[in-house]
């Protein structure tokens, strides 16, 4: 058996243990017992050299495919000092700052909107206190001494409903500037999202290699049904889908049909 | 119902924790509490008679699942009313959340109407 032998893509290594079975039956037949033994070296020996001819293949994959990121790395970020640190650990910071920055806006937001709540519920209920005391004045009802409280009370009532609106109209810019967060979050994750897919299509290598070694050494891989337990315990978070998958809920109606499917 | 009766508000995070308050705090539920993931809830549930609990499912530590099961099977807490405000939407969690004794079950996001309505129909049955 020469050398040739040991790169063969696994479809002829099949063909070639077939041919290697019929002779080994033919060899027994004819109670030739050395060469039959010599056959089954054979197989052995091409078998282990298939494995560890596609172990190679795939380190020397894995290595390019880590190669190639810091690579990119070095190209997408010029001038940074991030060369000591690779692509994944950098994403992370990157999605670790979508984070902080979500939770930022969001935070402000809300503050702004609490600031705003109370001026807006004491302008609805002073107004509505005025309205009355106004309807009564136009019934003529109002003494004059309870006209000038009115007439002190509603200056004060305008002046405050001035700063009033001119701090709801500041916090409103405010809440509108905070949605910046949108643009610069969704440039990170822009570039996260392009370095799933290219390590997305490097993995797809690798694993097609992998599933070489593991179709010749016989390995098996997880249950997928113990994988999916696992998963829904854990939780799976948003459903991005919902509405084209059969085992999502896609709204709360949805969600309360199956709670009272169930007695609830 | 007990507008001051006291509610624990469980999830990973600080603003849906806040969001959550806010909508409570419009219905009328000042007395809320706040916890980050299961873990720092039970031991909260254990010694503060709270009379309702908000939870989030997926939480680092311990999940809203587990934290729903611990509460089930403590004595004392078995029968406290929880209501789970979660992103899990797939129909096999329902039916467990729904197995595992949930009393009521929101997806996110949510409407203030859901929450108001899931709420008030908890403690319908409660009484």
């Amino acid at each position: 058996m020469d050398s040739n032998h040991f790169v063969k893509d696994p479809n002829v290594a099949v063909d070639d243990l077939r041919a290697a079975a019929e002779t080994l039956i033919e060899k027994l037949q004819n109670d030739d017992y050395y060469e039959a033994n010599e056959v089954i070296n054979n197989i052995n020996k091409q078998r282990d050299s298939l494995i560890f001819n596609n172990v190679g293949k795939l380190t020397r994959a894995l290595h390019n495919a880590i190669v190639n990121f810091n690579v990119d790395a070095g190209e997408a970020e010029e001038g940074s000092d991030l060369s000591d640190k690779s692509q994944i650990s950098d994403a992370s910071d990157r999605l670790n700052y979508v984070l902080e920055l979500t939770q930022g806006a969001a935070d402000k937001t809300m503050d702004r909107v609490e600031a705003c709540a109370p001026i807006a519920a004491d302008i609805s209920s002073e107004s509505s206190q005025l309205r009355e005391e106004w309807k009564r004045l136009k019934r003529r009802e109002m003494k004059p001494e309870e006209f000038r409280q009115l007439y002190y009370r509603m200056d004060e009532f305008f002046a405050r409903i001035g700063s009033g609106a001119d701090q709801l109209g500041t916090n409103l810019q405010e809440i509108i500037l905070e949605q910046g967060y949108q643009d610069l979050t969704g440039q990170v994750l822009k570039k996260v999202i392009r370095l799933i897919s290219d390590v997305e299509s490097e993995l797809v290598q690798l694993v097609r290699i992998a599933g070489q070694v593991e179709d010749v050494a016989g390995f098996k891989s997880k249950a997928d049904h113990e994988a999916a337990a696992e998963q829904n315990a854990s939780g799976e978070g948003p459903q991005i889908k919902a509405k084209q998958r059969s085992d999502v809920m896609a709204s709360q109606d949805e969600v309360d049909d199956l709670l009272s499917s169930l007695g609830f | 119902m007990d507008k001051n009766m006291k509610i624990l508000i469980v999830d990973d995070f600080s603003t849906m924790r806040r969001i959550i308050k806010n909508l409570l705090r419009d219905l009328g539920f000042t007395n809320t509490q706040e916890a980050d993931d299961g873990q720092t809830a039970l031991p909260m549930l254990k010694n503060g008679d709270f009379d309702f609990l908000v939870t989030d499912w997926n939480m680092p530590g311990m999940t809203g699942i587990e934290l729903l099961r611990q509460v089930r099977a403590d004595e004392r807490l078995g029968s406290l009313p929880v209501l789970m405000v979660t992103a899990e939407a797939k129909r096999e969690q329902i039916v467990e959340a729904a197995q595992n004794g949930v009393n009521g079950y929101v997806v996110k996001p949510f409407t203030a109407q859901a929450l108001k309505e899931k709420i008030e129909k908890i403690f319908e049955r409660v009484g």
